[in-house]
């Protein structure tokens, strides 16, 4: 499949915009009644409203969470249990896993290993072994499957973050989030395919690039959208002041009809796609604070939670994901940016714990409760983990990054739940036994979508790009 | 895949190669029929894309010791010439047995179709004659050809396109009405509509020649630059921060404004190369090359606590091949970072030896904040001219032997002062060479690669240089006239930029895997006439826009969208909305609000609350520029990387990490939002307003008719008057009666905000809405 090309303008164009113009206006109606109706009317599963259709496979998952523990949460003190460390606390790290190899704040430090600063326990049936610095994703410990043989290329954020968003780490590739609304389409006509929602609170947060959700040399539209809990939720989505939604739609209406009588003379695609774009972006201003507002939510649910306000926390946020997921948002991104623990260790691992322990578990809870965890793929992590080698250049102890081995979990559509997959060597430093590196996630990741990672390609620079690069191997033994 | 272990065998199967000998007698088209199978055109473009992932430059990919990218000597086999039915290529690509089929099923190849079986055999039929690929042969200087409607050639480009029409039994369309072409005029070279004063001179100019002093006039504007930069500035990625992490905030605004001044100053593009990419070493080093040499500067660079510098030092090389390589080659040698390139002959070794040509620029992998040296303090936007002439001054007193003493004393006070307000900016500087190695499979940490000296790709020929060869070397060997590339790269860049679409389209790669030229001999005879004009950009570009290719109508008939419906033929215009930038600009232009001055410190317009909470180490807030700084053109925006200004994200700017020939084009609700709801258009649309009542005559009627000529340069029609008189009386009735929505519209942005009476201020919010909706309009946007 060669890419669709957003810049031949004349050209109607079958993705999306063409597919999906039929008689929009009723079926956005239908739409806002139940946010699934769109997808009622597909005649097989394997039709899709991207560019794959139909999907190579019949998938497991319709949308994907990502909740992003930026920084890099350490892999030794939350799911990967290493006893040897503990033998070894404050002695020496053996040479023969540092000798030559890239390293990053504790270039020219002492190399010491560092223990567990946390007690390891099993939980649920299934007798995963998880931290009790995080006793609420211990209650979902069978819903989960822990990946534990995690590797990546880069060990520094900025570049690390884009090799788990897109597969490589040299800007300009599309997004993970750009790539599955580019093969599947979105489901919902009122909000975006690919959202993004940010939080803090823990060590000084990270820094993220809006090119982490960017859509690359794929279509703009594609793009993630990054909705906020302050001030605008999506940029310029609010009335300008002095300006009701009656005159919103006065002078929208005025610059569709002007828009009509002059494409009567020119007959130019653009101006029939920008008049769709428009009632697009006026629905949005209608539906935006309508999914925003959690008035409505059940006080139970709330607690659940722990939502206090609409106040842009994790536990908001994640209110939020299961919010957009109802309504047919294909890719929703969590951010939190606290998760970079060069110091401090046990102080701010218990303060991200208790900032997105619990949300992320009743969010699993919630949509299983809903029916919808079947269909919706859940991965946690960061974009590497830590050194089993203390960090104590900066105050109270820490971990420096690490991306020969570390954890993540997923859980939800497709998803073996109650298993780990993998494993670190007797240190946690290098991931041993069935390594899982970024490219086999996202493969793993479409294959659920019913996607072949191998087979949704881009051309652009005269060569079929992939969100797996040129590598990428699904990992079969974690699929349900 | 592993193909080990398919053998070329001597047998092959039978029964599919009889299947596809008689399908294609069925299936031979007419259109194939009458033009000779062309190597560089037919059959190259299939071996890139189907065999030379595992038969082509790339030695460790190869399979079977078979490589398909050279000549018939390495081919010969696979192939004999004149043979089709002995030839094992042939049999393989129609193999009925999957185990002997090419490509491999499971190759994620797509199989050749029965119509490019058929080339194959014709070509081999023909004597499979191998060319070099096409970019990569010096251009020759074909004859203009005889044009099948000589009555409408004005000028040698005219000849190949109406050849071309021919060829196809198309004919161009007719000319754009003068409005149109004025309008297109104007949007092309300098970014702005015209006024309607401007307007109305041209088309009361009845001379013949009306039209080209319209260009001349266009390309002497100040704008001119302005307008062309945001091109450049894309494919160098000139951005104001520095990229990863934290992101700080560079200096190298001067760099921008020598770019718009070397393109309005008309600087032959040879010498801008060699300024960008060695104004340090030249014999001639100025203030002007010095800044101008900040394009090797340009590359994103890490603040990030823990980054190793030999990482970034490594990252910063490879980011370097790949721009440069894409700026003035036009192809895509970064693939040759980790392994030989799969499709073009560059190899590891070139691609470092490349990066070699760098290695003595003073930089560190690490930096902290700003500044970053080497950086030069110079003058900018006003201060320049004051300075120059300054400079002049006084080097004639030093010089003369009477200098008035007191005036010397005055003029070098001043110079102090004026030194405080200078800018700093980004600039090369050349230290003995860091050592350059391969690195095996592009791992930093890996020092066995073999030592590389400076080198331009082995394929293409080597230096005539004594000793280690320099960035200047390298710049001379762009703008030489054996270079293949660089003017055709460049011509066919400034062809898409006045007719929508590359003459070949893929702007940023020539090579294997880009496109066949739709006019090959055009773009040939264009290089040509680029590099002998002496690399006058100005030339070039009045060449194409006086063309009647270029003064075609852009509407498109139901033929045509058959026929050619990409315009590849060039029978007509393009259209298509205009860049990010200019979308911003349109809107202060028409709305009076554009503080049009030239150069300068980077600006901040109005940006959403917030939108910088992201970045960190520091926290750092957006401060919206408070005077005339908030009124400034596009290309003049503050470019943060991580985090470009919403609106010009909106509009598909890119965030210029990588370097970009050809911006992605989209229509997305976001862009109508911003379009909307940023409070830089609301404040236009009221300006705009102000501007309707103050001059734009008594009745509605005249009203309306000023506000469409100055957007549109056109008169409103009666249907769109009626939904304008129904959303203006509308409106008016409701801000009357609701005051305070009429102060908080127009209140809106740091323009003069108005005074008046309740029913003025009505009038004026409904007027405001009434110009949001002509700023929203898809044709205010398009350039046709």
């Amino acid at each position: 499949m060669t890419g669709m090309q957003d810049n031949y303008p004349d050209q109607t164009r079958r993705a999306f915009l063409g597919r999906t113009s039929g008689g929009l206006g009723a079926l956005a109606l239908a739409s806002l009644l139940d946010p699934r109706a769109l997808s009622g009317d597909e005649p097989t599963v394997l039709e899709s409203r991207g560019e794959v259709s139909p999907l190579h496979h019949a998938p497991r998952a319709k949308r994907v969470i990502f909740l992003t523990m930026a920084g890099g949460p350490s892999h030794l003190d939350t799911f990967d249990h290493k006893p040897s460390l503990e033998k070894l606390n404050g002695k020496p790290m053996p040479a023969s896993y540092t000798r030559g190899q890239p390293i990053a704040q504790l270039q020219g430090q002492k190399l010491n290993c560092l223990r567990p600063q946390f007690e390891f326990r099993r939980c649920g049936k299934s007798g995963q072994r998880i931290s009790t610095v995080l006793p609420h994703i211990s209650g979902i410990a069978d819903e989960i499957c822990i990946v534990r043989s995690l590797h990546t290329d880069q060990i520094n954020h900025d570049p690390a973050h884009t090799v788990m968003n897109t597969g490589s780490s040299i800007s300009g590739r599309p997004s993970m989030g750009s790539w599955v609304n580019y093969g599947l389409g979105s489901e919902t006509s009122d909000l975006p395919g690919f959202v993004v929602l940010t939080s803090k609170g823990g060590r000084n947060p990270q820094p993220i690039a809006v090119r982490q959700w960017h859509s690359g040399f794929l279509p703009g539209r594609f793009q993630g959208v990054q909705m906020h809990s302050t001030g605008d939720a999506v940029h310029y989505v609010g009335n300008p002041p002095g300006v009701d939604v009656k005159r919103q739609r006065d002078v929208v209406q005025a610059v569709q009809g002007l828009n009509r009588i002059r494409n009567q003379e020119v007959k130019n695609p653009q101006i029939e796609t920008r008049i769709r774009q428009y009632e697009l972006a006026f629905r949005m201003q209608m539906s935006v604070p309508e999914l925003m507002d959690i008035s409505r939510e059940p006080k139970k649910v709330l607690e659940m939670y722990g939502v206090k306000e609409a106040d842009g926390s994790y536990a908001y946020n994640c209110l939020l994901a299961r919010r957009l997921a109802e309504r047919g948002v294909r890719f929703i991104q969590l951010y939190h940016r606290g998760w970079d623990h060069h110091n401090g260790l046990v102080d701010y691992l218990k303060i991200c714990s208790g900032l997105c322990d619990g949300p992320t578990a009743a969010l699993v809870r919630d949509l299983k409760s809903r029916g919808m965890l079947d269909d919706t793929l859940i991965v946690w992590g960061g974009e590497f983990g830590r050194t089993p080698m203390a960090q104590t250049n900066k105050g109270k102890v820490g971990r420096d990054h690490h991306m020969k081995g570390f954890s993540m979990w997923l859980a939800g559509g497709g998803i073996k739940g109650g298993i780990s997959h993998g494993q670190t060597d007797e240190l946690g430093y290098n991931s041993t036994i069935d390594k899982v590196h970024v490219n086999d996630l996202h493969a793993t990741m479409l294959h659920l979508l019913g996607v072949d990672h191998r087979r949704m390609t881009y051309r652009f620079q005269g060569r079929d790009f992939r969100l797996t690069d040129v590598g990428g191997e699904v990992v079969r033994d974690i699929l349900a | 895949m592993t193909g080990s272990a398919r053998g070329i065998p001597g047998g092959f199967s039978q029964p599919g190669f009889v299947v596809f000998i008689l399908l294609l007698f069925l299936c031979t088209s007419a259109a194939s029929a009458v033009d000779p199978v062309s190597f560089s055109r037919d059959i190259r473009p299939l071996l890139a894309d189907r065999c030379f992932a595992c038969h082509g430059p790339d030695r460790k990919r190869r399979k079977k010791k078979l490589r398909l990218d050279l000549g018939i000597k390495e081919t010969r086999r696979v192939i004999s010439p004149g043979k089709p039915l002995d030839s094992e290529l042939l049999k393989r690509i129609t193999a009925e047995d999957p185990d002997d089929l090419m490509p491999p099923l499971d190759s994620g190849k797509k199989q050749l179709s029965l119509a490019e079986k058929e080339l194959f055999r014709r070509w081999i039929d023909d004597g499979a004659r191998f060319d070099l690929h096409w970019a990569y042969v010096k251009p020759g200087r074909p004859q203009p050809p005889k044009a099948g409607a000589e009555d409408w050639v004005r000028n040698p480009v005219d000849r190949f396109i109406s050849a071309a029409h021919e060829k196809r039994g198309l004919s161009p369309s007719p000319e754009a009405d003068r409005r149109t072409l004025l309008r297109r005029l104007h949007l092309d070279l300098t970014g702005l509509p015209p006024t309607p004063a401007e307007l109305d001179a041209f088309l009361a100019d009845k001379r013949p020649r009306a039209y080209e002093a319209q260009v001349e006039r266009l390309l002497a504007s100040p704008h001119f630059g302005e307008r062309l930069a945001i091109y450049w500035l894309d494919l160098v990625r000139y951005a104001d921060s520095a990229g990863y992490h934290s992101d700080p905030t560079i200096n190298i605004s001067p760099y921008r404004d020598y770019v718009i001044a070397a393109f309005n100053s008309n600087k032959p593009f040879d010498r801008f190369t060699l300024e960008q990419l060695a104004g340090d070493l030249l014999p001639d080093a100025s203030m002007e090359t010095r800044v101008a040499s900040g394009y090797n500067r340009l590359n994103k660079t890490t603040d990030e606590g823990g980054a190793q510098a030999k990482e970034y030092l490594a990252k910063y090389a490879a980011d370097r091949v790949r721009t440069t390589s894409s700026v003035w080659m036009g192809v895509t040698m970064g693939c040759a970072e980790c392994h030989d390139h799969k499709f073009d002959p560059f190899t590891m070794k070139d691609f470092y030896s490349f990066a070699a040509f760098f290695a003595d620029l003073k930089e560190v992998g690490h930096y902290s904040g700003s500044p970053r040296p080497p950086e030069l303090q110079v003058p900018t936007g006003r201060l320049k001219a004051r300075w120059l002439a300054l400079e002049d001054e006084l080097r004639k007193l030093e010089q003369s032997a009477d200098g008035d003493k007191k005036r010397l004393e005055q003029l070098k006070k001043e110079r102090g002062e004026l030194q405080k307000s200078f800018t700093r900016t980004l600039v090369s500087q050349a230290v003995k060479p860091r050592v350059m190695r391969v690195l095996p499979r592009g791992n930093w940490l890996d020092d066995t690669g073999e030592v590389v000296e400076p080198a331009i790709p082995e394929f293409l020929g080597r230096l005539e240089v004594k000793g280690r060869a320099t960035r200047l070397d390298l710049a001379r060997w762009f703008v030489s006239k054996d270079n293949p590339l660089t003017a055709r790269v460049f011509v066919n860049r400034l062809w898409k930029l006045y007719f929508g679409a590359g003459i070949s389209s893929r702007l940023d790669d020539v090579g294997a895997q880009g496109e066949w030229p739709r006019h090959p001999e055009l773009l040939d005879w264009l290089a040509l006439e680029f590099i002998d004009s002496g690399w006058d950009i100005k030339r070039m570009i009045r060449l194409l826009v006086t063309s009647s290719a270029y003064r075609q109508s852009s509407l498109l008939t139901g033929k045509l969208r058959e026929l050619d419906p990409y315009n590849r033929l060039v029978a007509r215009q393009s259209r298509y909305r205009v860049e990010a930038e200019l979308v911003r600009d349109a809107a202060l232009y028409i709305s009076g609000l554009l503080v049009d001055e030239i150069g300068g410190r980077s600006v901040k317009p109005y940006q959403p609350e917030g939108y910088w909470k992201h970045l960190n180490f520091p926290k750092r807030k957006w401060q919206h520029d408070k005077g005339s700084g908030q009124y400034r053109r596009g290309v003049y925006t503050h470019w943060q990387r991580t985090f470009l200004h919403p609106s010009l994200l909106a509009f598909d700017a890119p965030s210029r990490e990588e370097c970009i020939a050809e911006r992605m084009v989209s229509n997305t609700p976001q862009a109508a939002l911003a379009l909307l709801n940023d409070p830089t258009y609301v404040e236009a649309a009221r300006a705009f307003a102000q501007n309707i009542a103050f001059l734009g005559g008594e009745s509605v009627d005249e009203k309306l008719d000023w506000a469409f000529r100055r957007a549109l340069s056109r008169r409103p029609s009666m249907a769109e008057r009626e939904i304008l008189n129904k959303l203006l009386a509308a409106h008016r009735k409701q801000y009357l009666a609701d005051g305070k929505a009429a102060d908080a519209l127009l209140g809106v942005g740091l323009s003069n905000r108005p005074e008046g009476a309740g029913d003025e201020k009505a009038d004026l919010a409904a007027w405001t809405s009434l110009s949001r909706v002509i700023l929203n309009l898809s044709e205010t946007i398009t350039r046709n």
